[in-house]
């Protein structure tokens, strides 16, 4: 019992480890990169629609992405 | 001591722990503003003592950031002459993008370079562009996130007539 309660102590003090790691957010000013027009994936309406396309075809399912049909994946 | 007896204690340390490591430093309105010349940018920092101040904190990756240059630059043309500073801080991280950006614009206003972003961390910005309208006193009376042609330039507008009345 008494080797129990001091693994127990140990690893309920480890947790306070735990209070470095904060959420990871993405400061304002480190946002250059995501600000990147290649990170917008309809920055071709084009391809988009393609890919959409090909999407619900081959996952036989529809809508979500703004695509009509069926679900049946036969078109 | 039994291990249930030692759990809430352990427990309530960790969480203290956590809170305490979460706290975030943020400008808000009534502080006092950062000093802008003890804050290590590069570049002309205009006088600002005893006036009123408009520090932007942009870049050039930032879409609203090149919509608020022309509109600041309309609001420096009017209210400079009553008492009204721009001080724009680029938190650019690359140089190039940064001068060529000013080359484009070629702003009427005061800009400088937080190349470390040391301010915008002192600061808290929650996002880009986030404005700070400072009163003649160095207090922060303002503060705008974003920028929205026709909503922020009236709003900013509203705001210098009522500090620049101030003495």
């Amino acid at each position: 019992m008494k080797t129990g309660a001091l693994l127990f102590a140990i690893a309920a003090l480890g947790l306070t480890g735990c209070a470095s790691l904060q959420p990871v957010r993405v400061q304002p000013w480190q946002r250059a990169a995501l600000a990147d027009p290649i990170m917008n994936p309809g920055r071709d309406p084009l391809g988009k629609q393609m890919a959409e396309h090909i999407s619900f075809s081959r996952e036989a399912a529809s809508g979500g992405g703004g695509v009509g049909g069926s679900g049946c994946g036969c078109n | 001591m039994s291990p249930r007896k030692l759990l809430y204690p352990l427990l309530a340390l960790a969480v203290q722990a956590t809170l305490a490591g979460s706290a975030s430093a943020q400008v808000k309105a009534g502080d006092t503003f950062p000093s802008l010349s003890g804050a290590g940018l590069a570049g002309a920092i205009p006088e600002t003592a005893g006036k009123v101040v408009l520090v932007d904190f942009w870049a050039s990756w930032c879409a609203p950031c090149r919509a608020s240059f022309p509109a600041y630059a309309r609001i420096q043309g009017e209210f400079a002459p009553r008492g009204l500073v721009i001080v724009a801080v680029s938190v650019d991280e690359v140089q190039a993008d940064y001068e060529a950006f000013l080359r484009k614009f070629a702003p009427p206003f005061a800009v400088v370079r937080d190349q470390d972003q040391r301010l915008a961390a002192a600061v808290g910005i929650p996002g880009m562009p986030t404005s700070f309208l400072l009163d003649r006193s160095g207090k922060v009376r303002w503060i705008h996130e974003g920028f929205h042609s026709g909503d922020t330039e009236p709003a900013l507008r509203r705001e210098l007539e009522l500090l620049l009345t101030e003495k």
